[in-house]
């Protein structure tokens, strides 16, 4: 049985309440746009890449504490990060939201697996989602908003 | 503090019609709370269906053997019991279709768009309506040069009836509204709006797809044109809806759907239509639906949907006044319950109504989150989302009870 505190612990709590990096960055190489119709979230990633690295990373919108919670928790995980990194470990993190519950989670991702939870709620995969696929549009600086339906 | 007095309906007794209720979610007893979307369904309905297609499965008309015949007569016979349950004169104003939407298409495509509207005439709507109330009308404007035109809605969730009087022209041909608001509740006066646009020569449509599962219709009072609803919002299945309209109408409205069933004649590049209403049933229609609504029909006209109403506004009643208690809480619509059907938004300070969806969840609780398929409305009010709990015949005072407890439960995550 899916443990709510499992899917709304402390480290989520706090990082949607208080998200990191929720900031627009003015001289941004590039941003993006992400949009869940389904819930109204809506998120703005804001890049500044020095030499093929996330030199800054931020976000700004709105969305439920699993969207905020994410988004704020990647921009800690990809600032210094290479883009193919950043990429990579989008890779995994999704692996991780959409695993079977029970299936071991990836220790190489670090403070991001205090999402594993999600994968027990199979709707809200798209909220912890939204903010990563917004930051590959950033980062192949696709101008189209992102939707997620 | 002590539940009303009032006599509300046996529910132990009607849940045990539901074989759905009686499963748990996540360990825990199911609180459905999401009729608005989609109703439960009695085993009277569901043995309705499945007796269709184990003892007299066969399509309906033309068939010259008894199986045909029974199937005819059974689908048939739903179209009497649903004109007989919004007070129509007759089962030939009836037309099955699809859903609320599919009704609302044929009206918007049939009468609008292959029909009578041309260039600068007004249609008028308003801001509270579902999707499928607004967007058929857009392609009469995208095709025929229409011109749109809404009426808003007072901080109250009531319609701003003065800004109705003062947009209605003799330019307006058509006034489409919801009788009941499937995010605020609202019950519009669509007697008064009906009687209104007849008098500058428009017709009135009316969607009636939150109103007809939750209170009497009667669609000569309302003197409405058209009206539509779908049968699963109201104990039936799915993919069975209904379009009402008056007879005149129905003859001036092309059909959508072109095929068998619905001609007299078919010659290489022309043909006749049947008569109404089966010129709008183009091809094999949902006999198995149609059946499981006229059963759904009869089980709700013997409860009576005077009590229905009256058991709805008990329990909206108990939950406005609970919720109104809590703290950091919001709801939206009218406050009096005689304006107001069993839909109730409501949004919770510090958390998300996707958060408050999925922490009710894991107590049993079925509640929707989202823009509830109104965008408009929800742009309206500033929102960019809502929960929302619906109840029904189903629900008592113990589900308002759960609902409540599950609140706090989701202020103590995000406390
Ligand atoms: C007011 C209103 N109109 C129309 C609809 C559309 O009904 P359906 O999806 O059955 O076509 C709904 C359903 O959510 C509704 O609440």
């Amino acid at each position: 049985m899916p443990d709510l505190r499992e899917l709304y612990q402390d480290t989520i709590l706090d990082h949607s309440k208080r998200p990191r990096n929720f900031r627009e960055i003015a001289d941004a190489s590039a941003t993006a746009v992400g949009h869940n119709p389904l819930c109204g979230d809506r998120v703005t990633v804001y890049l500044r890449l020095d030499d093929g690295t996330i030199a800054d990373v931020s976000f700004v919108g709105q969305g439920c504490a699993i969207s905020k919670a994410s988004a704020s928790l990647m921009t800690d995980a990809v600032k210094g990060k290479s883009k193919s990194e950043a990429h990579g470990l989008f890779e995994r993190f999704h692996k991780m939201v959409t695993a079977r519950p029970g299936d071991p989670v990836d220790t190489s991702l670090g403070k991001l697996a205090v999402l594993s939870g999600v994968c027990e709620f199979p709707v809200r995969v798209k909220c912890a989602s939204l903010a990563w696929h917004t930051l590959e549009a950033a980062l192949e600086r696709k101008q189209e908003t992102v939707s997620l339906e | 503090m002590a539940k009303p007095a009032k006599v509300l309906l046996n529910v132990p007794a009607i849940k045990a019609d539901f074989p759905i209720l009686q499963r748990t979610v996540r360990d825990k007893r199911l609180v459905y709370l999401d009729s608005a979307a989609t109703s439960q369904k009695p085993k009277q309905v569901i043995d309705a269906t499945s007796d269709f297609y184990s003892r007299y499965n066969a399509n309906v008309h033309r068939a010259i053997y008894e199986l045909g015949e029974e199937s005819t007569r059974e689908y048939e016979g739903a179209r009497e019991k649903v004109a007989a349950f919004i007070q129509a004169k007759s089962a030939m104003e009836i037309v099955f279709t699809k859903s609320t939407t599919e009704s609302i298409n044929v009206v918007a495509y049939g009468y609008g768009l292959k029909g009578k509207i041309e260039k600068g005439d007004e249609i008028l709507g308003t801001v509270m309506e579902h999707h499928s109330n607004h967007v058929p009308w857009h392609f009469v404007k995208d095709h025929k040069g229409a011109v749109l035109k809404y009426v808003d809605v007072n901080d109250d969730g009531t319609l701003k009836m003065e800004q109705y009087d003062a947009l209605l022209t003799n330019r307006t041909k058509i006034v489409t509204v919801t009788l009941c608001s499937n995010v605020l509740g609202t019950i519009n006066p669509v007697k008064e709006i009906a009687k209104r646009a007849h008098e500058v020569g428009a017709i009135c449509v009316v969607d009636a797809a939150q109103a007809a599962p939750h209170m009497p219709i009667d669609v000569q009072s309302l003197d409405a044109d058209f009206l539509a609803f779908s049968g699963h919002k109201m104990l039936g299945p799915t993919g069975i809806g209904v379009l009402y309209g008056k007879p005149d109408l129905l003859e001036a409205t092309e059909p959508l759907l072109g095929g068998g069933e619905m001609i007299r004649e078919v010659h290489l590049g022309w043909a006749k239509w049947n008569d109404v209403p089966y010129k709008f049933e183009g091809g094999t229609p949902n006999i198995a639906g149609a059946i499981g609504l006229g059963v759904a029909v009869d089980y709700l006209t013997t409860i009576g949907m005077d009590a229905v109403r009256g058991h709805e506004m008990e329990v909206t009643e108990y939950a406005l006044e609970k919720l109104a208690r809590l703290k950091g809480v919001q709801t939206y619509g009218p406050r009096d319950v005689t304006k107001r059907a069993g839909v109730v938004s409501f949004t919770i300070d510090g958390a998300h109504p996707h958060d408050i969806a999925s922490i009710l969840d894991v107590e049993g609780i079925c509640v929707r989150s989202g823009h509830h398929c109104a965008q408009p409305l929800m742009e309206r009010f500033n929102l960019p989302a809502t929960a929302r709990a619906s109840f029904y015949v189903y629900n008592d005072l113990d589900d308002v009870d759960a609902l409540v407890a599950g609140i706090k439960k989701v202020q103590e995550v995000f406390a």
